[in-house]
């Protein structure tokens, strides 16, 4: 099936070539970093975790989309998402790849990655973590090859991977989870010390992915000969809007408890976000661009109005993407180390090597998809053509 | 089962085989495993902590046990305060002690300078996230950094309630003022802290910071030890800790 990858348009090899232009420049500043160490990034003593960790969160979010496919049409027989399930699978695939080589370009000694293979602690999340990631990914590869390959053949997918199949479902809880728990358990760190942190991961997993997987469904319709339909979108946009509200519902929850039992380690982050700490403001104007981005997307969404016309659609499910990837990217990772444990105020932002070498690691995870989707729509363009 | 004298026989032979092989199997696979003998003057202890005292200003300006520490241990002085390395260093007293001052807080706290370091946690929460066991407690309660296996993913730093861990963002050699060739430098991408001063404790010295303290604002000893400097202070002394709420067990004591 991977020929047909290496067949297409221009406008495909272009695509791939700019990704590649992309990656490589990444890599080149990676190379710097290497040869330099984490010193290059804007992270700090203080602020020692930022954008590469941020992505990671983020993208282990995206990859939930595949769960809101599987479960509707293996569970509950909800045959519309049939078409499209390979595209949250293959979304999968790519998220889960970008977010393990998040994790390595973040590391001081990535040539060390494997200790914690060699020697495996079960009282670390990141253990924990690494298990789950890998797991899911694998799980991903081999259910969306299988099936796709059953589809090309015209034949039913082997009864072999039904297993897999279910548990893929509760595994992807357990990725938004056990990520979760990275944060949640940590004494000092006031922010993330929470109970909902979990489920506000899984909330807003649910939006942002399937958000994602509606703008890529526009885009293959218009690129491609394959629809993959207007009841199985308008379904997607359901479960976005669901997820959304609760996911800011959530969001609503700390403010109440940080805002209402007052406590200075709970308020000062959300302070930091809101209105900034002892003049430091960075994140205040994404903090606000998040909000309002937020209420607009859920504006759209519940609107029957607007969640029916396609193009008021595809602008809410890009509202949802960005201010979700602003609220888990840059918001919770990066604030809860704003104040530091000492209370002082030391800011990040990052530096252009860091940017770069992000940008190359989502190019990488764009050109994974590109792939995989190429692969998956040349199939069944051929099946139904 | 009753044992049968055939299975005993059987057992008995494998035994005695096992037994025999045993050298063999030591001289063929390098049974060298040398017996590190420990130093006769060494210092031990069961539970080492450090004891501060808040009421002995310490004099303006003096860094006698900043300095002693971080050349003794190879800590460079890093050009972009981004990048910096600290074990043991100066807070004011609402940034060592947050949300512990107030209004009419006795001036000279107020003013004066805390020494903080790493805690040696009884419960460290930068042991319990290493994902590699590249941090670790020893039996004596020094909580220690493996230089070697730290991947340098940081949890550590993240788990860590005092800000006591830094990372080498950049290597640290070229920013050391002068190497002492007795400790060893660190590579970049790895996590390091206060070490207690395990290496002196070794060889029966005092930590280098305590040592260093002409005003002797500094006390270390063994908790277990009912007679000891430290159990002796915090008899006599009130004594507070950094963030006890958290229930890490910090073994730095503050008098006050």
């Amino acid at each position: 099936m991977l020929e047909k990858a290496l067949v297409g348009s221009r406008r495909y090899y272009g695509w791939v070539a700019f990704l590649l232009v992309v990656m490589g420049v990444g890599f080149l500043c990676y190379l710097m970093q290497l040869r330099e160490g984490l010193g290059i990034t804007g992270m700090s003593r203080d602020v020692s975790w930022g954008l590469y960790i941020a992505q990671f969160t983020f993208l282990v979010g995206v990859a939930a989309s595949a769960v809101m496919l599987v479960l509707p049409y293996y569970l509950h027989h909800y045959k519309t998402f049939g078409r499209i399930t390979i595209l949250g699978e293959f979304l999968a695939v790519a998220a889960v790849a970008m977010c393990l080589t998040f994790i390595i370009v973040d590391l001081g000694q990535p040539a060390r990655a494997f200790n914690v293979l060699l020697y495996p602690t079960p009282n670390s999340i990141l253990f924990w973590d690494m298990i789950v990631l890998n797991g899911y990914l694998l799980l991903n590869i081999v259910i969306g090859w299988t099936v796709l390959g059953a589809e090309k053949k015209g034949l039913a997918p082997p009864s072999w991977v039904k297993p897999f199949i279910y548990i893929s479902i509760p595994w992807a809880i357990s990725i938004h989870t056990v990520t979760a728990f990275i944060y949640a358990g940590l004494p000092g760190r006031g922010f993330w010390l929470t109970a909902i942190m979990a489920p506000r991961f899984l909330s807003s997993a649910f939006a942002s992915g399937p958000a994602l997987l509606i703008l890529f469904c526009f885009i293959i319709r218009r690129l491609t000969k394959f629809d993959p339909g207007k009841e199985a979108i308008q379904t997607l946009a359901k479960i976005v809007t669901y997820a959304m509200i609760i996911s800011i519902f959530f969001v609503l929850m700390e403010l109440f408890t940080a805002f209402y039992s007052q406590i200075p380690e709970h308020t000062h982050h959300f302070l930091y976000l809101f209105v900034g700490l002892e003049g430091h403001t960075t994140l205040v104007p994404w903090w606000w661009a998040f909000m309002i981005m937020a209420v607009v997307s859920i504006y759209l969404l519940i609107n029957p109005k607007t969640r029916n016309n396609e193009v008021w659609l595809a602008v809410a499910c890009a509202l949802v993407f960005i201010s979700l990837w602003i609220e888990k990217g840059l918001g919770l990772v990066i604030t809860g180390f704003i104040p530091n444990p000492l209370d002082k105020v030391f800011e990040y932002s990052p530096t252009w090597p860091e940017v770069f070498i992000t940008l190359g690691v989502w190019a990488m995870g764009f050109l994974i998809l590109t792939v995989l989707y190429k692969i998956a729509i040349s199939i069944k363009e051929q099946r139904e053509g | 089962m009753k044992p049968s004298r055939r299975g005993f026989l059987k057992i008995a032979g494998v035994s005695v085989l096992g037994a025999g092989v045993k050298p063999l199997v030591d001289a063929l696979a390098g049974a060298e495993t040398q017996k590190i003998s420990r130093d006769p003057k060494a210092k031990v202890g069961r539970r080492w902590a450090m004891v501060v005292d808040l009421k002995k200003p310490c004099p303006e300006g003096c860094r006698d046990c900043i300095e002693a520490c971080h050349s003794i241990h190879n800590v460079p002085s890093m050009p972009n305060p981004k990048d910096e390395v600290k074990w043991i260093w100066t807070e004011t007293f609402p940034h060592a002690f947050p949300g512990q001052d107030h209004e009419f807080l006795d001036e000279s706290l107020k003013r004066h300078p805390v020494i903080v370091m790493c805690n040696h946690c009884e419960n460290p929460p930068c042991v319990r996230v290493c994902p590699t066991k590249a941090t670790f407690k020893r039996e004596d309660g020094i909580v220690m950094m493996d230089y070697h296996r730290c991947i340098g993913c940081r949890f550590c730093m993240a788990g860590c309630p005092f800000g006591a861990r830094s990372l080498n963002w950049r290597d640290p050699r070229p920013f050391i003022k002068k190497t002492n060739r007795e400790f060893p430098t660190r590579t970049r991408g790895v996590v390091e802290k206060c070490n207690f001063c395990e290496e002196r404790l070794a060889r029966g010295l005092m930590p280098a910071c305590v040592e260093a303290c002409k005003e002797r604002v500094l006390a270390f000893g063994d908790l277990e030890d009912a007679e000891s400097d430290v159990r002796r202070l915090l008899r006599l002394r009130t004594a507070i800790r950094r963030k006890p709420q958290l229930g890490t067990g910090p073994q730095v004591y503050y008098l006050v």
